[in-house]
C-alpha cells in the first residue's frame, strides 16, 4: 500500500508540471440580472425556480396551516419529524407523528409517508434547499426514504446564488443540496419526475 | 458475463459497423439533439459564463500543478475525519483493493452508484470474478447492466437505447436479478422509472456495502462530492454501513469555496439544469448518520502519464459533463461504442491515448476520430484545447510509426522536399499527370477515410514565377 503511495507520488513530481498562475474569479457572485439585496426579488427568483423543477411552495408566515394544508393535499398520513422541529410547524396537524429517537430503522422510515425539516441554507438562483443535519433537519436517512419531503424555510437563509450559500455551510457535516424532486433524463434526455428519492418536493418559505 | 472493451477494434472498423445501425443513429441523434438545445438555453442564461469557464480552468490547472501536495492533503483530512486512504497505481490494484474491502465485510452483494472510473478499470467483473455480485443503482447504468451492454456515454451511459429497447431489456432481465418487471410495463418513461424504483428499493434497503466515485475532491477539507438526479447515489451514499469511494487522484479540487465554479458549470452544461437534484458532500464518517466505515481509493492508473505530456495533460481538467460527446459531428453518427473505451466522443479520442499509450492500433487510431471542427472546444467547461492535443497526438502517433502510411508518405515528403531540385521536378510532374487521374484515385490507408484533392495544373511555384516573378 504505502509502496503504491510512493510510486504514485513519485510519477506526480517526475511529469514535472511547471507553476500555474492563480485562478481568476470574475464570475458573478450573485444571481444574474438581480440585486442582491432586493430580497423580494431573490425570493420570488427562488419561488419561481422551485416551481419550475416541480416543487411545491406555499409563502405564509404562519407554518402550522400551511404544513398541514401540504400533508392533507398530498394525502399523507404519517410523518417523520426529526429533533429540533419547532412544535408550531405540526400544531394544525393530526396525523401520525413519528419522532425519528431512538433511530427509526429503513423499513420503518419506507414505510413512513412524509417528512418534515427545516433547512441549513437556500439558493434562489438554482431553487436549492441545503439540509446539514443540524437541528430540525435530522439524518440522511430520514429526509430520503419518505416519498413527500415538506421543506420549512425561512425568508433570511435564501442567497440568491451558490457562492453565497457555500460560505454559510460546514463542510464538515454532510451536506444534501436538493434542487427539485427526484428526477431523471436517462432515458432519451427527456425529463421525467420522481425515481428513487422523494418523489414529491414541497417547500414552506416563511416570511 | 460482463462485456468489456478488451481487444475492440480500431476506430474505422468499429464506427463502420456502428454507422450502419439506423436505430443507434435515430436514438443518438434524437437525445444529443435534445441536451444540446437545453444546454445552449442555460448556458445563455450566465452573462459570466466565460469567467466561469476561465476560473474552472485555471483551479484544474492550480491541481495539475500541485498535484502531490493536494493529494497529501487530501489523506490527511480524510483519515482526520475517520476514513481510510488506499493508493492505486493501476486498475488491478484498485480493483483487489476494493475487492479485499468488500470481502472483509463479509458481504456478497454490494449496490454501486455510477461511477465511470470503475467502468474503466472493470471493477463489476473483478467482484463478480471474487463471487461478489455489484448491482448498479443509476438507471442509465443499470440499463446497460441489465442488457449486458457496454456505456456509451459518460453522463447516459444507456443514450443508444430508446424506450422500446429500455422496456425489453427491463422485462426480460429485472426478473433474474430480484423483483421482476410489473406487469404490463410500457415504454412510457415515466413507467420505466417507476419500474427501476421498484426494481431498486429492496436492494437500497438491504445495502451493507456501497461503491462510489466521486465528482469532486476538496483537499482543503478531505470531503467528497456526488451530484446526480435520481436519489440513487444519496440511498448508497446514506443506507450502506460501509462506503468505498474511488476516485481518480485528478478529481482534486483545492479549496471548499472552489466548488461554487464548478457546481454552477456541470449541471448546465451536463443535463441542461441549474443544479442536479441532488448533491451529497461528505467528510470521513459522522455518528449517527450514514455509513460507520469509510473508505477512499485513491487511482492512478495512467493519469500520472497523461500529467507528464506537456501538451495532453489539460485533459486532466475534464469534469465528464459529456457535452464534447453531445457536441461531436464525429459522435453524433458513430456512437460511443465506436471508440472502444468508457471514455467515447472528443475527450475519448484524447484521454484514452494519454492514459494508455499509444502503443495499440486501437488507441492510436482515436486521435483520427475527429474533423478538427473544434465545436468540443466551444462547450468545454474547463477549456481544454481538444484540437490542440488531437494534433500533437497525431504527430505523436506518425513519429512512433503507428500510422504507416501517413509515416511513409510524410518520409518521402520530406525526402523530396529536402532537394529543391527533386521537389521541382515532382510538382511539375504531379501538374502533367493530375488531370490524367482518375477522380478518385485509392491510396490504401489514406484515402479509406478522406477524399484526395484534385492536383492543380500548375504549381504554385510556376504560378508566382510567372506573375510575381516577373515584376520582381
Amino acid at each position: 500500500m504505502t509502496a503504491a503511495r510512493e510510486e504514485i507520488l513519485r510519477r506526480i513530481r517526475a511529469a514535472a508540471v511547471p507553476p500555474a498562475p492563480e485562478p481568476p474569479r470574475h464570475y458573478l457572485r450573485h444571481a444574474p440580472g438581480l440585486d442582491p439585496d432586493d430580497r423580494e426579488a431573490v425570493l420570488a427568483l427562488f419561488v419561481e425556480r422551485l416551481e419550475e423543477y416541480g416543487a411545491e411552495v406555499l409563502r405564509t408566515d404562519r407554518p402550522g396551516p400551511a404544513v398541514a394544508r401540504v400533508l392533507a393535499a398530498q394525502g399523507a398520513r404519517s410523518l417523520v419529524v426529526p429533533d429540533g422541529v419547532p412544535a408550531e410547524w405540526t400544531a394544525d396537524w393530526d396525523g401520525r407523528v413519528r419522532t425519528d429517537r431512538p433511530p427509526l430503522g429503513k423499513a420503518e422510515l419506507d414505510a413512513t409517508d412524509a417528512v418534515l425539516t427545516g433547512c441549513a441554507a437556500a439558493v434562489a438562483d438554482s431553487g436549492t434547499l441545503v439540509l446539514d443535519g443540524g437541528p430540525g433537519q435530522g439524518r440522511r436517512a430520514a429526509t430520503l426514504l419518505p416519498d413527500l419531503h415538506v421543506c420549512v424555510v425561512r425568508a433570511e437563509q435564501v442567497r440568491s446564488a451558490l457562492p453565497g450559500a457555500l460560505a454559510r455551510l460546514d463542510p464538515a457535516r454532510p451536506l444534501t443540496f436538493v434542487s427539485g424532486p427526484s428526477a431523471t433524463a436517462d432515458i432519451e434526455m427527456i425529463r421525467v419526475k420522481g425515481v428513487h428519492g422523494p418523489r414529491r418536493l414541497a417547500v414552506v418559505l416563511l416570511s | 458475463m460482463t462485456r468489456s472493451f478488451l481487444g475492440w477494434p480500431a476506430f474505422p472498423e468499429a464506427a463502420e459497423r456502428e454507422v450502419g445501425n439506423r436505430q443507434l443513429r435515430e436514438n443518438l441523434g434524437r437525445a444529443t439533439g435534445t441536451i444540446r438545445g437545453k444546454r445552449a438555453l442555460l448556458a445563455a442564461e450566465r452573462p459570466d459564463w466565460e469567467q466561469l469557464r476561465d476560473s474552472a480552468a485555471a483551479i484544474k490547472d492550480q491541481v495539475l500543478a500541485g498535484l502531490e501536495q493536494y493529494l497529501l492533503q487530501v489523506e490527511e483530512k480524510v483519515t482526520a475525519a475517520g476514513g481510510t486512504v488506499h493508493w492505486a497505481r493501476d486498475a488491478a490494484e484498485a480493483n483487489r483493493i476494493v475487492t479485499d474491502l468488500v470481502r472483509a465485510t463479509g458481504e456478497r452483494e454490494v449496490v454501486k452508484v455510477k461511477s465511470m472510473l470503475t467502468e474503466e478499470i472493470g471493477l463489476d467483473a473483478a467482484l463478480e470474478a471474487a463471487g461478489i455480485s455489484a448491482r448498479e443503482t443509476d438507471l442509465a447504468a443499470a440499463i446497460v447492466q441489465l442488457g449486458d451492454d457496454l456505456p456509451s456515454h459518460v453522463v447516459v451511459p444507456a443514450l443508444h437505447r430508446n424506450r422500446t429497447e429500455i422496456r425489453d431489456i427491463f422485462v426480460r432481465e429485472m426478473g433474474r436479478h430480484g423483483r421482476p418487471a410489473p406487469e404490463g410495463l410500457t415504454d412510457d418513461p415515466a413507467e420505466l422509472a417507476d419500474a427501476a424504483r421498484l426494481h431498486l428499493r429492496e436492494k437500497f434497503l438491504g445495502a451493507k456495502v456501497a461503491v462510489s466515485g466521486a465528482n469532486f475532491v476538496v483537499a482543503e477539507t478531505g470531503t467528497l462530492v456526488v451530484v446526480e438526479s435520481e436519489g440513487n447515489g444519496r440511498m448508497c451514499l446514506t443506507l450502506a454501513d460501509t462506503l468505498i469511494s474511488v476516485v481518480g487522484i485528478e478529481k482534486t479540487v483545492p479549496t471548499w469555496a472552489d466548488l461554487e465554479v464548478f457546481l454552477q458549470l456541470l449541471a448546465r452544461n451536463a443535463t441542461g439544469e441549474r443544479m442536479s437534484p441532488y448533491t451529497s458532500t461528505w467528510t470521513g464518517t459522522t455518528d449517527g448518520d450514514g455509513p460507520r466505515a469509510f473508505h477512499l481509493v485513491l487511482v492512478d492508473n495512467g493519469r500520472t502519464r497523461a500529467l507528464a505530456d506537456p501538451v495532453g495533460r489539460q485533459a486532466l481538467r475534464c469534469i465528464r459533463c459529456g457535452a464534447c460527446m453531445n457536441t461531436c459531428p464525429v459522435y453524433r453518427r458513430t456512437g460511443g461504442h465506436a471508440y472502444g473505451s468508457v471514455y467515447p466522443g472528443p475527450i475519448g479520442a484524447i484521454l484514452n491515448p494519454l492514459l494508455k499509450g499509444l502503443d495499440e492500433e486501437q488507441t492510436a487510431s482515436l486521435p483520427y476520430a475527429s474533423t478538427l471542427c473544434g465545436a468540443c472546444n466551444e462547450v468545454c467547461p474547463v477549456r481544454i484545447r481538444f484540437t490542440d492535443v488531437l494534433l500533437d497526438l497525431r504527430a505523436q502517433v506518425a513519429d512512433g510509426g503507428k500510422h504507416p502510411v501517413e509515416r511513409a508518405a510524410l518520409g518521402a515528403v520530406g525526402a523530396v522536399m529536402a532537394r529543391p531540385a527533386a521537389w521541382k521536378a515532382a510538382v511539375k510532374g504531379a501538374g502533367l499527370v493530375g488531370p490524367l487521374l482518375p477522380a478518385r484515385t485509392p491510396v490504401p490507408g489514406w484515402t479509406d477515410n478522406r477524399a484526395l484533392p484534385d492536383v492543380p495544373r500548375e504549381s504554385f511555384r510556376s504560378w508566382w514565377k510567372r506573375n510575381e516573378g516577373e515584376r520582381a
